[in-house]
């Protein structure tokens, strides 16, 4: 009943292109913004700051990266985690190594140097497809983890790698307290988030949905591929690269070039096949649920199984279910989260008279 | 040019095994198109179940069907709870179901028998031959040797069985167009199971190998993962390809790692089998016996 179109009129072309072009949704994401920016800092405890609701936003700009590349250009990658591994680095180095760099700055130089690396991996997509292109992607993930690993230079000479972020100053106000680190994170994804959804839904956003639906056919209507590919891979790669700069400087602050490898990136992949591939508010429905699971699971297994089951079965039936669930959502709703939250909106807008 | 040899015939013999694994990949994709990541979880969950049931008390013999009954019940449940939902899904979607496989069935394998690791005797000694060592002082060791003896018998045996038997020329001809399979009434459901359970076999061999080489363990998850560039150099459909990419892998791999390793400090294994098939597909994006993948709009 509350959430209908009807009687909201476009009378000009600014109304006809903007991103919520129904008025309850904008009125809803408002509503979600004043609750993420006022209302979250004043009442969520320290644990669920800086343990969960920082890493859920730090993965969520990961998986709007990964979701640009697969979701939406329709090329499948198995290496987010090691641009990640760029972006993080990058930006200690720029830190370290030149006086006075500004810390924002010094994330949007990680996530171009990420996005460099990611154009040179993406080269091979020019001629390789799917699940090659896939495996392809796995040469940047372990060659990544190991370059980081191997030339002490980038972790500052470090013992095995590990880099530990510098204090994060900006104009002089140093964010150390979670609430801080918390806001200025959810500020940076913010704004990539509507960035990357004013990109989908522009003429890059149309190349890549194009390239993605069959990219022979795009080549024929005049799309040029190579640059539509490697921008997807350049854009995708730079989101990734911010989110691991956040992730070392906001979330853990220690970080070393292993804590990015495969599994990570099949986490971000997860997301959003659980999110839903091709959607931005997927990006974070999935990483939410990602993130959310294995506490959830611990606190199960803990409570409820801790006298009847020993350890070691219990943290490998955490395994089972969680992959149980992968499975079980792809069966039920292989288009992920976001798309039942469209489903419920399609049904409300007809409710309480669906004929 | 004797250290040399060696290498590279250390590194062709270690091939062949990775071509273990990557002969279960090829007979899952030839056969339903689907890129079943679970393979390396398989291979682990084989060689664990079969360590499992022989530590219980039951001959070698006994328990390797045991095992290969596990893993024709883990194909059958994959076909009938995973993969039957999921028809004319994409197959991005097949293959994330795969990947949640594979957490299901590492959870799985080690919830069943622990995850301690455990050592598997085969009867073969990892030890150079003495007569070829002695006559041109090349190290062959004689387990690598019967690896590769076994792979080939494994091999013959498949090539026959798709040759000459029914359910081979059934399973041939699903691989090579599902809908005209099923329009001159080959069950494609029973097919599915049929190259699941094979599959499962090859990993139980693949298990057994891998595991008396290094242990059983769940690294033997890891090296499964070094299949992947073994397959797409010798493209996702083909048996041979399958293990002539084993055997370029396996030895470019050690001579890199022994030539080059030095100068980079070491570790090159871990990425340049990746490196290379990826060099290599940049010329043929099919891989080496792939089949050619024709574009019309």
């Amino acid at each position: 009943m509350l959430y209908r179109e009807a009687g909201q009129f476009k009378a000009s072309y600014a109304a006809d292109q903007q991103i919520f072009p129904i008025r309850q949704d904008r009125i809803g994401i408002m509503i979600l913004l004043v609750i993420a920016f006022i209302a979250v800092p004043m009442l969520a405890s320290e644990y669920w700051l800086k343990g969960i609701l920082i890493q859920f936003l730090v993965f969520s700009c990961a998986a709007l990266g990964l979701n640009i590349l697969t979701g939406y250009a329709g090329q499948l990658s198995l290496g987010s985690a090691a641009f990640m591994a760029v972006g993080a680095f990058a930006s200690y180095n720029f830190m370290l190594r030149i006086d006075g760099m500004p810390l924002l700055v010094a994330f949007v130089l990680g996530g171009l140097a990420a996005a460099l690396v990611g154009i040179l991996f993406g080269l091979p997509s020019l001629r390789i497809k799917g699940f090659y292109l896939a495996v392809a992607t796995l040469a940047a993930q372990f060659f990544i983890v190991w370059l980081l690993t191997k030339v002490s230079w980038f972790s500052n000479d470090s013992s095995s790698g590990v880099i530990t972020a510098q204090d994060m100053v900006i104009f002089g106000y140093k964010f150390a307290s979670p609430e801080a680190k918390y806001l200025l994170v959810l500020s940076v994804v913010s704004a990539l988030a509507l960035m990357a959804k004013n990109m989908v839904r522009s003429s890059v956003g149309r190349a890549w949905m194009a390239v993605r639906d069959m990219d022979v056919a795009a080549e024929v209507i005049g799309i040029r591929i190579m640059h539509t590919k490697l921008l997807a891979f350049a854009v995708s790669s730079f989101y990734c690269g911010v989110a691991g700069a956040l992730y070392a400087y906001a979330y853990l602050g220690t970080v070393e070039p292993e804590g990015f490898n495969l599994d990570l990136s099949f986490k971000i992949l997860f997301m959003i096949i659980i999110g839903g591939v091709g959607s931005i508010s997927g990006a974070f429905l999935g990483s939410a649920f990602i993130v959310l699971l294995p506490i959830f699971l611990d606190v199960i297994v803990q409570d409820v199984f801790a006298g009847i089951l020993p350890p070691s079965i219990a943290s490998n039936l955490q395994l089972m279910v969680f992959g149980g669930l992968i499975i079980f959502f792809l069966i039920v709703e292989p288009h992920g989260l976001a798309r039942l939250w469209q489903i419920a909106k399609e049904k409300l807008r007809l409710w309480p008279f669906p004929h | 040019m004797q250290f040399f040899l060696e290498v590279l015939i250390g590194g062709l013999l270690s091939g062949v095994m990775y071509s273990f694994v990557a002969l279960g990949f090829v007979l899952i994709y030839k056969a339903s198109g689907v890129f079943n990541f679970a393979q390396g979880a398989m291979v682990f969950f084989a060689a664990l179940t079969f360590v499992g049931i022989l530590e219980l008390g039951v001959p070698f013999w006994l328990a390797l069907v045991l095992a290969f009954g596990a893993m024709v019940i883990l194909g059958i449940a994959t076909e009938r709870i995973v993969l039957r939902p999921l028809v004319n899904q994409p197959p991005i979607a097949l293959f994330m179901a795969t990947i949640g496989l594979t957490f299901f069935v590492e959870g799985l394998a080690q919830a069943m028998w622990g995850a301690s690791v455990r050592g598997l005797d085969l009867g073969i000694q990892d030890e150079p031959i003495e007569w070829i060592l002695q006559a041109t002082d090349i190290g062959v060791s004689k387990f690598d040797l019967f690896a590769a003896g076994v792979a080939a018998v494994l091999v013959t045996a498949l090539a026959l069985f798709f040759q000459y038997t029914r359910i081979g020329r059934a399973l041939r001809a699903v691989a090579d167009d599902h809908q005209a399979a099923l329009s001159i009434g080959i069950p494609l459901q029973t097919i599915w199971r049929i190259v699941w359970a094979v599959a499962g076999f090859v990993a139980l061999v693949a298990g057994l190998i891998w595991g008396a080489r290094n242990g059983v363990s769940f690294s033997l998850t890891f090296t499964a993962l070094k299949a992947l560039p073994v397959l797409i150099l010798g493209g996702f459909t083909s048996v041979p390809g399958a293990i002539v990419g084993g055997l370029i892998i396996g030895s470019t791999e050690k001579l890199a790692e022994v030539y080059l390793g030095s100068y980079v400090g070491g570790g090159l294994d871990s990425w340049f089998p990746y490196v290379m098939a990826l060099a290599f597909l940049l010329v043929r994006p099919e891989g080496l016996f792939g089949e050619k993948h024709i574009d019309r709009v």
